[in-house]
């Protein structure tokens, strides 16, 4: 399959919200380069019902814009005869929306809410929580799981020593709701079993017919004890085994394809692990979507000290189907304190509505731009405080409850996210990627992130990770090549001490040797963000607390003596604070901070 | 000739419409391929299992839950009677004895001897699903309902909440630009499906609540009032489950913004008419969208049966779906190839439209608008 002498790569990734096509082409003298991008809006609703029409209208876009013959009708031509055609096309897909799932337990605030946990651990939607004591009769239960159509549904109930007779009642609501997949009517639907070992065997009579029923071990063996990772493993297998490739047109898709199609987050995945082991770091990605927000992390563990790869699915939290999502769970006040003007409450839940239900538009002014980016910040916050306590010590290990926190089902685990420790921030998706300026791509990661000490920031160019990350299944060499030269932008990199301090008192002293020879000294104030203009060049830089509390990653106090790189934006340095970041709760007087903040970073460009 | 993709949403005033009604579980078909059926027959019906009451006989007798099956005084499987005896103890010299009845009528479905529960199921629940529209049954989904054809005005709306309802179509703004105001309703609008203009207000969508309307088919709505209706924020668009009376319908989106005048018009046309309608919507794959179905009689020239639906082209009239004009109509006038910078600082393929209201030509980004599909 693979040609020595490729000349060219088509790559497409179907979005849930746009299908992006992406054509790579070997120059003269060998190197292979990023040619020509095109998008179109992902068909999978009607009257098309198929991922294709949105592929090849994406490719159609690639062929306007670079002049050159690659479809013949319906079909993409290969391989490359001189001018017409491409070599290799690959594709990812994260089509079909996020993941739905419906949650059943025996008691709700016992196996059900473990389940629920397991559930939105692995990135689901969680439709509605079934549980034999949640006050409904089960013909509403059954009529409820049979509407909702989720996608999958995860069963859990009884510790292994207990009650064996209700989790089997559970099986048989299941069971008399026969439900029936979203997508797709010739598969089954998949029902994970995560609960009580000893009723397996009556789950497995009575589901294995209706279902495509997986048993794994449960969730909650123990009152005192917590087991989600088989359960959440076996979720994210599923999703992309069964979910993603019952998307309309999905198996036409794969006949396209000269490689098989990766999931979208797999591929990013893959791309992250290759930017921590290549350059030895620690490493914090995010890919912001229509439907979902994927977080990806690389941290060392905490006693092995080996690099631990880490992802979850905010299956919730996206800039268009799920947007309405970002307002229910991150509230009003929360989006409102990034919106650097006034704007009327019922106005602004109206347009995040409007986004909801048209999900393709796209800001056209620069006011529904800013407003756009104040969502995204707190999709991200959320997407990563999800992330952070899912980020949790070794797999394999259970999480020891005590009796005493039996009843109080805080989260449980020590996070392996550590923002001081943290190298290098990637962001990608279309609010990140397609940002106008990177100056704003940069600020909403950092808005939303908060990084300590000193971060790098980078942004995947113009959204093509996906398509590297299932290229480099293929032809390794090309997709290094197009990664270091055309997909990953340097942004720079923020330098954010951690501490109280005083609004208009000294709070960090920063000196730099910058690349263009001058020298940089520079006493910030609490409450100050300031941008340093310098390109992606090491730049030996020393950084000094004013005050024992704060600390910029060598302990209170303690200067630090580092190299920072510059980038497209260049340095940030951020004295606003951390643990806590403060943003005024006055509308005047936040809208004013906000503006002031923004015009440091040159964030818009504006008269 | 560059032809853009853009979703619309169908107002057509003569089509076939197909819907397939289909039962919660397996059950019996009451109809035939080719049966004229009125929207409120029934096509198939089936009985959903009884209701499950746990009934803990080991507590109430106060025994050990291993001995459970020395007490009871009825098998598994056994239909029982409201007040009847399903298990007792022995007492002492026959007296003192601990009885439990049984609260329903039924069957004992099964006992444990691990928890000393009894299930006790009801009754099945005889359940039956209509036709929804006048027409005649055209398929039969084996075991499971009936597919139904019918010739109708059809009308997609953009969002909705609340099931399926029928009712006669009363006009009651004067026309498309014009909202429904709380003191537009009265007693008159029972059992109405009323439809309005632009807008609608919080109290007068109570108002109709209150007077029993069945549905509302409207231009826009707040998107804050839908949780002072049904009581939570919807998070991701999957609705038709609402437990509300009265089924709502936007045709253009949240906020206040004009009903499409073509849509306006062919619903005063069928003034008068009995509609269905539904308010499910799902905004994902596979979507749903809201509907209004009015039966209307077969028109051979005007009917309109998988036409294929081409893109945008030069003089496609267009609905602009995002500020700043959004809700208006327009008519393509240019499709740019090249990629243009907006005000927002981003590049993006558009097109060049002449916005009818506004009375200017613009140039929008193509993801904001949408084809008005009428054929």
């Amino acid at each position: 399959m693979v040609k020595k002498e490729i000349k060219s790569i088509l790559a497409t990734d179907c979005g849930s919200t746009t299908t992006k096509a992406i054509l790579i082409e070997r120059q003269d003298n060998g190197v292979y380069r990023l040619s020509t991008r095109g998008e179109a809006p992902t068909t999978v609703e009607a009257p098309f019902e198929d991922v294709t029409r949105g592929v090849l209208n994406s490719v159609k876009e690639i062929e306007e814009i670079r002049g050159r013959k690659l479809l013949d009708e319906d079909k993409i031509i290969t391989p490359q005869e001189g001018e017409i055609g491409v070599d290799i096309y690959i594709s990812t897909s994260s089509a079909g929306g996020g993941l739905q799932m419906m949650v059943a337990g025996l008691v709700k605030a016992m196996s059900a809410e473990s389940a629920e946990r397991a559930a939105l651990g692995a990135g689901a939607i969680v439709m509605d929580i079934i549980a034999a004591n949640d006050g409904r009769l089960a013909h509403e239960k059954i009529s409820r799981i049979r509407h909702l159509r989720p996608d999958m549904i995860l069963l859990s109930g009884g510790t292994d020593r207990g009650n064996i007779k209700t989790v089997v009642e559970l099986s048989e609501l299941v069971k008399a709701a026969n439900p029936q997949p979203r997508l797709g009517m010739n598969y089954k639907l998949p029902v994970i079993y995560a609960g009580n070992k000893k009723a397996a065997g009556e789950v497995v009579k009575n589901l294995n017919e209706i279902s495509d029923l997986s048993v794994v071990p449960n969730l909650r063996p123990t009152l005192e004890s917590e087991n989600l990772d088989p359960a959440r493993d076996k979720i994210h297998d599923l999703f992309m085994e069964h979910v993603m490739a019952q998307a309309p047109g999905y198996k036409k898709l794969m006949a396209m394809t000269d490689a098989p199609i990766m999931p979208t987050p797999g591929a990013v995945g893959h791309i992250m692990q290759v930017i921590a082991k290549n350059e030895d770091i620690t490493v914090v990605g995010v890919d912001i979507g229509g439907a979902t927000t994927d977080i990806f992390s690389v941290f060392k563990d905490l006693e092995t000290k080996v690099p631990v790869f880490n992802r979850t699915v905010s299956a919730n939290l996206g800039m268009s189907y799920s947007i309405s999502n970002v307002l229910a769970e991150a509230t009003l006040p929360n989006i409102q304190r990034w919106v650097p003007f006034e704007i009327d409450e019922v106005d602004l839940r109206n347009r995040i509505g409007n986004k909801m239900i048209r999900p393709t538009t796209i800001p056209q002014s620069l006011e529904e731009l800013k407003l756009e980016q104040a969502i995204a910040r707190e999709a991200l916050r959320l997407s990563f405080k999800q992330h952070k306590s899912f980020a949790v010590g070794l797999k394999g290990v259970q999480k020891e409850r005590t009796i005493s926190d039996a009843f109080e089902q805080t989260s449980s685990g020590v996070t392996l996210v550590d923002m001081m420790d943290l190298d290098l921030m990637v962001g990608s998706g279309g609010v990140l990627s397609h940002a106008p300026k990177r100056n704003q791509a940069a600020k909403m990661m950092i808005d939303a992130f908060l990084p300590e000490g000193v971060t790098q920031i980078a942004v995947d160019s113009i959204f093509m990770m996906p398509h590297l990350g299932v290229l480099a299944s293929v032809n390794e060499h090309a997709a290094t090549e197009v990664f270091n030269k055309d997909c990953l932008i340097r942004l720079g990199t923020c330098i954010a001490p951690v501490g109280k301090g005083k609004i208009g008192k000294d709070y960090v002293n920063v000196k730099m040797d910058l690349p263009d020879g001058t020298k940089f000294d520079k006493t910030m104030k609490y409450g100050e963000l300031l941008l340093v203009k310098a390109p992606y060049e090491a730049i030996s830089a020393l950084i000094t607390p004013v005050g024992r509390k704060v600390d910029v990653g060598s302990g209170p106090g303690e200067a630090v003596k580092t190299e920072v790189f510059g980038g497209s934006v260049g340095v940030i340095i951020d004295a606003r604070g951390r643990r806590p970041f403060v943003i005024p709760e006055d509308p005047k007087e936040r809208v004013e901070k906000l503006q002031e903040w923004s015009k440091a970073i040159e964030e818009y460009d504006e008269n | 000739m560059a032809h853009a993709y853009v979703p619309g949403l169908k107002v057509v005033p003569n089509t076939t419409v197909k819907k397939a009604r289909q039962l919660p579980l397996k059950g019996e078909i009451l109809k035939k391929v080719g049966e004229k059926v009125k929207a409120t027959d029934e096509v198939a019906k089936t009985h959903l299992p009884g209701n499950i009451v746990p009934t803990n006989i080991a507590n109430k007798l106060n025994i050990e839950p291993a001995d459970i099956k020395d007490f009871m005084k009825k098998s598994e499987g056994d239909s029982i009677s409201k007040g009847e005896i399903i298990a007792q103890t022995d007492g002492i010299f026959g007296f003192f004895k601990s009885t439990v009845h049984s609260p329903i009528d039924g069957t004992l479905d099964s006992f444990s001897h691990i928890t000393g529960q009894a299930i006790l199921r009801e009754k099945p629940i005889p359940v039956a699903i209509n036709a929804y529209v006048n027409g005649v049954v055209d398929e039969i989904i084996s075991d499971e309902g009936v597919v139904v054809k019918t010739q109708a005005a059809f009308i997609q709306g953009i969002f909705g909440i609340g099931g399926e309802r029928r009712g006669e179509l009363k006009i009651i703004t004067d026309g498309e630009n014009s909202p429904i105001e709380e003191k537009m309703i009265d007693e008159s609008c029972k059992d109405k499906i009323i439809v309005g203009g632009s807008f609608l207000t919080h109290s007068a969508f109570q108002k109709a609540i209150k007077v029993g309307a069945k549905g509302i088919v409207v231009g826009g709505f707040n998107y804050n009032d839908i949780k002072k209706i049904i009581g939570y924020d919807i998070g991701v668009a999957i609705t038709g489950q609402e437990d509300i009376k009265t089924t709502l319908i936007l045709t253009e989106g949240f906020g206040k913004i004009h009903m499409a005048k073509q849509t306006f018009n062919l619903l005063k046309k069928h003034e008068g008419d009995i509609a269905s309608i539904n308010g499910a919507t799902q905004i994902r794959a596979g979507v749903i969208r809201p509907e209004v179905i009015i039966p209307v009689k077969p028109d051979a020239k005007k009917a309109s049966e998988n036409q294929e639906i081409l893109g945008m082209d030069i003089g496609t009239e267009v609905r602009i779906i995002r500020a700043p004009y959004f809700g208006m109509i327009g008519t393509v006038t240019g499709l740019p190839h090249k990629l243009q910078k907006l005000e927002s600082g981003s590049f993006a393929r558009v097109a060049k439209i002449k916005i009818n209201e506004a009375n200017k030509e613009a140039l929008l980004p193509r993801a904001n608008l949408e084809m008005i599909e009428n054929k």
